[in-house]
């Protein structure tokens, strides 16, 4: 395993994705969006090949899918069906792991994917809806990708709609412990965390290289765990970008973060 | 039992005020020849229950609807629906926003009859703030609290299937039947668009059989319509048509939407066909990649 010297931001935040997934065993790896998908799919072509995957319809794959245009030869190793309805069947079994890119994370790990400002009648952004973040948030694990790390994003105060449950006491049902709640990393443009500080607070696990702790702090609107000693992110080894590259031939991963800069800060 | 009938019979059937579910899922197998008919018809005042994409756009657009149950509403490639969007942000709909797989238990509670069924989903979220008819309950069998998520009935369900004989029996060829099957249980009168109707032997190969999702006496009526799910797309027939979104989706920004209906819509679906290029143009729209 030989680590690279040249990569780009986007790369680097592919094989952090992939490391999120690496300890789950048996579970179906939903990456939505362009460098998540990338990260689930290193991680089953690479350590933890008991992952399942999708073709994003309706099969279930042994070997994941290249991104975009495979060209009229190839042919998707299906390995069951596994349509819109049988997913529901599979996340309230809790053996999936989705990563995701809300428009909104608070300090509880609430989520917002729904609408912005105004009142809830009227709001002035509509955005998607809650879509499966109730669902997803409450039954099984979840990881959160962030292009652009900003106090926009990282938000002071709460939500204005929470689409997913965090680790907010307030909001906690009856019966359940805040710590059923399982938001495994949250990868951005600057760094990896993770709510693992105390009350499950957000806190600093890596920076990417040539990013600073103020940086960070300046970009997140609430106080975060810093550690004493914060590593930097592990650089992707030459066999990892041969990988991305094969699943994304087209180099979508080149348009995911903004201006498509290198790993390591020049 | 001949369920035959034509795309305005059908809608004939709908009444102001009425719940209605779409079957398919953003932009895919949408009955859209269906919906463009409530689009030339008087009908008011529609609660829609969909996986919505533009066809919750169209109908809040043309100023059919009161109320909108969704989960999402977006046409995919184009992550966010123009119209709705507009709709939500105008103040102009009541809306029950859930989670997709709270949508898929309202459904089933209403084909099985059932008031409610118990789920952890939606705990935790505003989906609960904002929806003081959705009761949070206690358990007979343990300490929790859990989300009673009500029946979902439908008093019409729009379905778009690729062939139907004339009894009702729909087969669902592509990829995926989506929600529909649940949609269709749900409602107490189904109505489905095909692509084409044909003999019932058609379904005595059994794999052919396999892609029939829900029995005949669940289906209502059928109406013929070749391409009837443009521009959403029928897959294996035909996929969505991306410059006619594209082009949906501008109309947002200029004109609006009575713009695109002035263009496109016309008085029968037959001119409409003919004003997107044609049905040979339609199935030959090559189908998605993700």
């Amino acid at each position: 395993m030989t680590a690279a010297t040249e990569y780009s931001l986007a790369e680097l935040c592919i094989v952090a994705a992939a490391e999120a997934f690496r300890d789950d065993g048996e579970k179906l790896a939903t990456g939505i969006g362009v460098i998540p998908r990338l990260g689930a799919s290193l991680a089953m072509k690479t350590f933890n090949p008991d992952l399942m995957m999708t073709d994003s319809e309706a099969f279930m794959l042994s070997e994941p899918n290249p991104l975009g245009d495979r060209g009229a030869d190839f042919a998707q190793a299906n390995e069951s069906w596994m349509g819109f309805s049988r997913i529901f069947d599979n996340v309230w079994s809790g053996k999936r792991h989705a990563m995701l890119g809300p428009t909104q994370i608070d300090r509880f790990g609430q989520t917002n994917t729904s609408a912005l400002g105004g009142t809830y009648q009227q709001p002035k952004v509509m955005m998607l809806g809650a879509r499966g973040f109730p669902g997803n948030s409450i039954c099984h694990r979840n990881s959160f990708f962030v292009p652009a790390h900003n106090d926009r994003v990282f938000i002071d105060g709460e939500c204005d709609f929470v689409s997913s449950i965090g680790y907010n006491p307030a909001r906690l049902p009856k019966g359940r412990a805040l710590s059923d709640v399982d938001i495994h990393r949250v990868i951005t443009n600057l760094c990896v965390m993770d709510f693992g500080g105390p009350d499950h607070q957000l806190r600093l696990l890596s920076l990417h290289p040539g990013v600073g702790v103020e940086e960070v702090l300046e970009n997140t609107g609430f106080a975060i765990v810093v550690p004493d000693e914060v590593p930097t992110t592990a650089a992707p080894t030459e066999e990892q970008l041969a990988i991305i590259a094969a699943l994304d031939p087209h180099n979508q991963r080149a348009y995911q973060i903004k201006d498509n800069p290198p790993g390591v800060r020049g | 039992m001949d369920k035959r009938i034509s795309a305005a019979a059908a809608v004939a059937q709908i009444s102001d005020g009425m719940t209605v579910g779409i079957g398919g899922w953003g932009p895919r197998r949408k009955p859209m020849a269906l919906v463009r008919e409530i689009l030339r018809s008087d009908l008011k005042d529609l609660t829609i229950v969909a996986y919505g994409g533009a066809d919750v756009g169209m109908l809040c657009a043309s100023g059919k609807v009161k109320k909108v149950i969704f989960a999402f509403v977006s046409l995919d490639f184009i992550p966010l629906e123009p119209y709705f969007r507009q709709a939500r942000q105008n103040g102009d709909i009541e809306v029950m926003e859930v989670d997709e797989g709270m949508m898929l238990l309202g459904l089933r509670a209403a084909a099985w009859g059932l008031p409610f069924i118990p789920t952890e989903v939606g705990l935790g979220t505003d989906i609960l703030t904002h929806n003081p008819d959705i009761k949070v309950i206690d358990s007979p069998y343990d300490d929790k609290e859990w989300v009673a998520m009500p029946a979902l009935n439908l008093d019409v369900a729009l379905i778009h299937a690729d062939r139907a004989d004339a009894r009702g029996v729909c087969q669902i060829e592509g990829p995926d039947h989506y929600l529909d099957d649940w949609m269709a249980r749900a409602a107490k009168n189904t109505i489905v668009s095909c692509e084409e109707v044909v003999e019932t032997s058609y379904f005595q190969d059994p794999a052919r059989a396999r892609q029939v999702f829900w029995e005949r006496s669940i289906t209502d009526a059928v109406v013929e319509i070749p391409g009837g799910a443009h521009p959403t797309s029928c897959n294996p027939k035909y996929g969505f048509d991306v410059p006619h979104f594209k082009a949906y989706n501008a109309s947002a920004k200029d004109g609006g939407f009575s713009a695109y209906a002035e263009q496109y819509l016309a008085a029968t679906e037959t001119e409409y066909q003919e004003r997107v290029g044609g049905l040979d143009a339609i199935r030959a729209l090559p189908l998605p990649v993700y």
